[in-house]
């Protein structure tokens, strides 16, 4: 049951979040001064210093791709921010909006691990800027069978690997969330073997279609969408799209995912969405796009087949669910 | 107005606002993204919560020995009812808009609906046989009839425990009520049979 229950304090009256996040910074004076700086050098922290006081920070010198979904309503911001499976923050669908106001996302490190020439941790914004970033508008298909289109910005994935070099021996890349149950207050719950996992085969995170989203609507990604980077599959259902990553690991074996983990009949690694394979809960067949009152026919590998669908050839797409 | 015909009126109201809330949260924009989720939602735990509720009258009666309570049994099941009508209709027209195919396939091919559906059947011959002419009518079976709601409640709260995707503390909570309730049940058949025997 969804019990909603009014905000005690408007969002207007709160401290925006980035400036509670720099308090030390004030107190530090000099050394405060010092981070700001090399902040303010990442276009990340360009965006997050000069649009503090509106709390949602504007990315800066974010190119449209030609890789985009064309043709579609994009849904609204209060769609994308306020209904989200993020776990990590409770179960209901507006518990991550109110959770995670306080999630702190800076500093943050992501730790590249296993067959990889370099591994070793990396500061997020050292991480994304040798990426130009780019917009992405792109379907998302959630398993429980509704839809939402949404402009992402991101970085894509590809170019990430091609950068962090994995050894050829790597078969396949592994994605953790970060599991902090102080901040994240869903942790404390046993409903899934945490820390989230996730995981693609290395053509599939080669695609181009494939990116790790660090932006929403032209802006910094909130919170409750998996900041401060996540990942964004279109053509596979939503929760392949593993949010607020720590580590990134390079492996030779198919990883097992945490929803896989969690009950195999229902949930398998590849997770594509297919209108043809049932799930025992939900008719794959159809879905309904959040703003719309009648179902859809649910397309083919979300409707990206033309792009992807030459991944799978001559694989068993029915048993590889 | 006697005391406990207060008691009645203020639980009649009570179990409408669940029904108003809705309407209110519709004019407001408050149904979430999406709304046709959150009413079914919200519809289905109503109906198990009075469900349950018109199961703890009986006990309730016995342990106090508060008789007029068992007056308040058939508006608690009918409410009941009332919550699993909207339930299942904001299913078959808003869900699905009578898209009867695939209503028939979700029944058969889901078992966390097959048992929707089955809850729901049982509570129908509940509700049409809940007049005083049917009770008077039907005398003895009335009572073998309405034993019904114990396998309602076990459907019911199955149903609400396969439909979670991993997150099981809320149909829990029902279980265990439902456990309980039906536990005093048993304990009330078997302990004179026990009696009997030494």
């Amino acid at each position: 049951m969804l019990l909603r229950k009014a905000p005690d304090v408007r969002y207007s009256e709160i401290t925006p979040r980035e400036l509670y996040l720099r308090r030390r910074e004030f107190l530090q004076g000099a050394a405060g001064v010092a981070v700001g700086a090399a902040a303010a050098l990442s276009p990340l922290g360009v965006a997050r210093a000069g649009a503090q006081a509106q709390g949602r920070a504007k990315l800066p010198n974010v190119k449209k791709s030609p890789l985009s979904t064309a043709g579609e309503k994009i849904n609204s911001y209060e769609d994308i921010t306020g209904y989200n499976n993020f776990y990590e923050f409770g179960t209901d669908k507006d518990d991550p909006a109110r959770n995670a106001q306080k999630f702190v996302t800076r500093p943050w490190t992501i730790n590249v691990e296993g067959l990889v020439k370099t591994p070793g941790p990396i500061d997020i914004d050292s991480f994304i800027k040798p990426h130009a970033l780019e917009e992405r508008v792109y379907r998302m298909r959630c398993v429980e069978a509704w839809s939402m289109v949404i402009p992402w910005v991101g970085i894509p994935l590809g170019d990430v690997i091609k950068r962090l070099a994995p050894l050829p021996t790597a078969k396949y890349v592994e994605f953790f969330t970060l599991n902090d149950s102080k901040q994240m207050p869903g942790l404390r719950v046993p409903v899934l073997d945490w820390p989230y996992r996730e995981g693609l085969r290395m053509d599939e995170a080669m695609h181009p279609l494939s990116i790790l989203a660090v932006g929403l609507y032209g802006e910094v990604l909130p919170n409750q969408n998996g900041a401060p980077i996540r990942l964004v599959v279109p053509w596979k259902y939503g929760f392949k799209g593993i949010k607020s990553i720590v580590r990134i690991r390079f492996t030779d074996k198919q990883p097992r995912t945490s929803w896989d983990l969690s009950n195999p009949r229902e949930y398998g690694f590849y997770a594509n969405v297919n209108p043809s394979v049932d799930h025992p809960r939900w008719s794959q067949g159809s879905e309904r796009r959040l703003g719309e009152f009648f179902r859809r026919k649910t397309l083919m590998f979300n409707g990206y087949g033309d792009q992807v669908a030459s991944l799978y050839t001559g694989l068993d797409l029915r048993r590889n669910y | 107005m006697t005391r406990f015909t207060v008691i009645r009126w203020t639980i009649f109201a009570a179990a409408l606002v669940p029904a108003a809330a809705l309407v209110y949260w519709l004019f407001t924009g408050n149904l979430t993204a999406n709304p046709i989720d959150f009413i079914t939602d919200w519809t289905g735990t109503t109906a198990l919560v009075f469900l349950v509720l018109s199961l703890t009258v009986t006990p309730l009666r016995r342990l106090t020995g508060w008789n007029e309570v068992i007056k308040l049994r058939r508006m608690l099941g009918l409410f009941a009812f009332f919550y699993a009508c909207l339930h299942v209709s904001t299913w078959m027209v808003l869900d699905w808009f009578f898209d009867i195919a695939s209503m028939a396939s979700d029944v058969v091919k889901r078992p966390f609906i097959t048992l929707g559906m089955t809850t729901f059947l049982l509570l129908v011959p509940l509700a049409l046989t809940s007049t005083a002419g049917m009770i008077r009518r039907l005398g003895r079976r009335w009572t073998q009839l309405h034993r019904l709601v114990y396998l309602a409640a076990i459907t019911a709260t199955i149903h609400f425990w396969w439909v979670v995707k991993a997150d099981v503390r809320e149909p829990r909570w029902y279980a265990l009520a439902v456990v309980i309730l039906l536990t005093f049940r048993v304990w009330w058949v078997w302990k004179p049979r026990l009696h009997s025997v030494h």
